[in-house]
């Protein structure tokens, strides 16, 4: 046996096994280094007064983002309204009641939905589903705040779902036997016991869900009109607004690099990522807190 | 009997049947849109696909010919995502799993997965121009978009990795250190091999999610309009989420039927990736030993 | 008599304060079955996997002592485990058979030690099989994954698994607390030839396999050893009153 050899490539091994381990931290700091390099500039290039004002239009020079905020949050809470009763009823439907033959069904197109690249919802939404709103509520253009919000919502479905679902079987047997045991119907213990047993991951569920549709892009970009506009009121859903998202996506393709107008561009990147960043880190803190895992060796 | 007498909304057994038949309308309504897109989009693209729409170059800026460029781009844009991101993934996962202690260390490297998950795509794509196009001077290529893609894909296939490996029983580890097997060698002939059908589905499931992005490669990659296969991996490419962006918003006079026929091919790609999905599961579910 | 393994004041936490030992001194003898008796928890098991160093898998906070094999202090942090945990062999409550094949859960041991000779691999296979007493039920399909076994022949086949490796000494962790009578005699038998070659300690799941099988005897109650001598002395005459409760089934 050659045990030295043997050892050597162990160790080699497990080094390039702990270096990917930690490349995930590496690639986080990179990419925060990126965006604030060439976002911080836009601090002193552009006065804070008119980088949080009401207009956004570059082609003047006018860089207040505010409406871009507004538009994601807008489209962001559409978006939560449609995912969040059907995805958790969906899950519950499925971890709690389904025969398995309905799982059979529900699984794999929830997995496909949640396959199905953005492009194509949003193609969708600018063929069938705006001129479906245009003519119903009678819109003088169908692509607005609600239209991306329905095709949001269907993209933080599968997300909702799949996770809702696991926190919803990770709930113990014995709690369920416990209660139907005492005489509760299955419809008691789901609402009584498994759904409040489970209610930390289903919340994990609906953040990580809702995180999705506000970094969303190109169906957002396709489907909601791409103006601008200060929402006032809740008019705005059948008005075409622009999010965060869609302004970096239509715009950076068209800027010089260095310019004023690039460097807000990556400024709203940073926006967005502490977004998200906020958003992931309080999930993230509901979930672990049930996390605890005491594995010991077993047998 | 007693029962009966209660008014109708106190009976428990009538709500959960009412309850019950109101879930499973809302479980059946909430997939019943994915059915309709599939069977919409299967019907109206069916009469574009030919022979030639799917091997010819694009022609007459695109409203003629065929998509045969963005088919090719995004075979080499998953491939490439799959070149980078999977072995550093699985090495990732296997660290999380079988190595990192229970320290803070580990919980930085955890929340740095969950923070490149919650990313949007198109932060990943200002990133990549910034690091990839511009400050290593890859260009707008089919590299550059590749390693973003490949940074996006890798939280997914860490964490459905992990949790494959983490699967595996733990008594297969104890056994094996037993036997006097190394800590790596355990992990390559007991637990890795166990926890491939899992490893393979997050890595299917990870670079269907990378060739469906488009916002990712908008900077770094995608070539709006490019009438030849790349040359080398230095150079853009078309692809067909990007294609079917620019066909469906950016030319004007574009013939429906062809992009129609277009997502039809992306949506035929997703379908046979899950179907590959499913298949491993099955086999692997009928082949488990624990 | 040869004394193989001392045990000196070992002492054993887990870091979540669980099934500790404290102070553990026993002198193990070659050739010999040892069997460690006592109630559940009382930190056999604990024992058994700090012989081999397999405790360093699972989360432990602190060992203190000595334990000489061979008069080598095994503890030792340079200590080489892979070659320790190849001359101290272990047996598993459940029957664990990797998931390969029959053949292939044999050889394992030596492959990971890099021996790659079919011819060499076949012998070591054919003589830990005859060891175990299973030759003659699988022989014909060693290839067969080793899950389609039966229980009892899947613990039959984790002992040759261990013998296999021609190890100095073997643990047996309730070895037959899954099995049926017939295959629990089958293993007993084995052990009694066994023990010729090899040192033997085995954590018996009761007080009548101990006394079928063991020559020494140490009564183990949380996490201390409070009594250790002949099997015969401990049945008969026990020093310790403890010790007399258990065995006559007071408690445990």
């Amino acid at each position: 046996m050659s045990g030295n050899k043997l050892k050597i490539s162990e160790v080699l091994i497990t080094r390039g096994i702990q270096f990917s381990g930690f490349s995930s931290i590496l690639f986080v700091l990179m990419i925060l280094y990126f965006l604030i390099a060439q976002g911080l500039p836009a601090l002193t290039e552009v006065p804070l007064g008119e980088l949080f004002n009401t207009r956004w239009y570059p082609i003047e020079e006018y860089y207040g983002i505010l409406p871009l905020i507004l538009g994601s949050l807008v489209v962001t809470l559409g978006a939560s309204l449609v995912a969040i009763p059907l995805g958790v009823l969906t899950a519950i439907y499925i971890a709690e009641i389904a025969p398995s033959w309905a799982k059979e069904i529900l699984k794999p197109l929830v997995e496909l939905l949640a396959g199905l690249p953005s492009v194509v919802l949003g193609f969708l939404g600018i063929l069938v589903l705006s001129p479906f709103l245009r003519d119903t509520f009678h819109l003088p253009t169908g692509l607005t705040a609600l239209t991306g919000s329905l095709l949001l919502g269907m993209i933080a479905i599968p997300t909702i779902v799949s996770i809702s679902e696991d926190a919803l079987n990770n709930v113990p047997e014995i709690y369920r036997h416990g209660s139907l045991a005492l005489g509760a119907t299955r419809w008691q213990t789901i609402w009584g016991v498994t759904v409040p047993a489970a209610r930390s991951g289903i919340l994990t569920a609906i953040m990580l869900g809702v995180g999705r549709t506000i970094g969303e892009t190109m169906t957002v970009m396709m489907v909601t009109g791409n103006a601008p506009v200060m929402p006032d009121s809740l008019r705005v859903l059948f008005m075409p607004i622009r999010t965060m998202t869609a302004t970096i996506a239509s715009e950076m393709g068209e800027v010089a690099s260095g310019s004023p107008h690039y460097h807000v561009l990556f400024f709203i990147a940073v926006v967005l990522f502490l977004f998200t960043l906020i958003v992931n880190i309080v999930a993230s803190n509901i979930s672990s807190k049930q996390m605890k895992r005491s594995e010991r060796i077993l047998s | 009997m007693q029962k009966n007498k209660r008014p109708f909304f106190f009976n428990p057994k009538l709500t959960e049947k009412i309850g019950v038949s109101a879930l499973t309308l809302v479980a059946f309504l909430t997939v019943a849109p994915i059915v309709a897109v599939v069977i919409y989009i299967v019907i109206l693209g069916a009469p574009a696909i030919s022979w030639e729409f799917i091997t010819a170059m694009p022609r007459d800026g695109m409203r003629a010919g065929g998509i045969w460029p963005a088919i090719i781009g995004t075979f080499y844009l998953t491939i490439g995502t799959a070149i980078f991101s999977v072995p550093l993934g699985v090495a990732a996962a296997i660290y999380l799993s079988e190595y990192a202690g229970d320290n803070r260390l580990t919980r930085y490297i955890r929340l740095a997965i969950i923070n490149l998950a919650g990313i949007p795509s198109v932060v990943y794509g200002l990133f990549g121009l910034g690091l990839f196009v511009i400050f290593l001077n890859f260009g707008t290529s089919i590299l550059s978009a590749s390693l973003t893609l490949s940074i996006m894909t890798l939280p997914v296939i860490i964490s459905t990795t992990e949790e494959a490996l983490r699967a595996v029983p733990q008594s297969f580890r104890v056994v094996s250190t037993s036997l006097g097997a190394t800590k790596w060698q355990t992990i390559r002939r007991v637990v890795l091999p166990q926890a491939l059908p899992g490893i393979l589905t997050g890595v299917v499931l990870g670079l269907e999610r990378a060739a469906g992005e488009t916002a990712p490669i908008l900077f770094t990659g995608a070539a709006f309009f490019l009438p030849r296969l790349p040359n080398s991996p230095l150079d853009a490419t078309m692809a067909l989420p990007y294609h079917l962006y620019v066909i469906s918003t950016q030319v004007p006079g574009m013939p429906i039927q062809i992009q129609y026929g277009t997502v039809l091919v992306l949506m035929v790609f997703v379908l046979v990736m899950n179907l590959i999905v499913t298949l491993i599961r099955s086999r692997a579910r009928a082949r488990r030993q624990w | 008599m040869k004394e193989k393994i001392i045990v000196e004041n070992l002492g054993l936490k887990y870091s979540d304060g669980t099934e500790s030992l404290f102070g553990i001194n026993l002198r193990i003898q070659a050739n010999k079955i040892t069997a460690l008796i006592g109630p559940a928890g009382g930190g056999k098991s604990t024992f058994l996997r700090t012989l081999n160093r397999l405790n360093d898998l699972a989360d432990v906070a602190e060992v203190s002592g000595k334990v000489l094999i061979d008069g080598v202090d095994v503890l030792d942090p340079e200590t080489d485990v892979i070659a320790l945990r190849r001359k101290v062999g272990i047996v598993f409550s459940r029957p664990l058979p990797l998931p390969l094949s029959i053949y292939k859960n044999i050889s394992y041991g030596l492959e990971v030690a890099g021996e790659k000779k079919r011819e060499v691999l076949d012998e070591a296979v054919e003589r830990a099989l005859h060891l175990a007493q299973l030759w003659e039920e699988v022989n014909d399909r060693l290839d067969d994954p080793a899950a389609a076994l039966s229980g009892g022949q899947q613990q039959r086949l984790c002992l040759a698994r261990t013998l296999a490796l021609k190890p100095e000494i073997i643990l047996l962790d309730e070895p037959t607390s899954a099995l049926d009578p017939i295959s629990t005699l089958k293993i007993e038998d084995s052990l009694d030839e066994l023990k010729k070659e090899y040192t033997i300690i085995i954590a018996p799941h009761n007080t009548q396999q101990a006394a079928r099988v063991a020559d020494m005897v140490a009564f183990f109650l949380q996490g201390e050893v409070i009594e250790y001598d002949t099997a015969a002395k401990i049945y008969t005459k026990p020093q310790d009153s403890r010790t007399q409760d258990y065995i006559t089934g007071k408690f445990g």
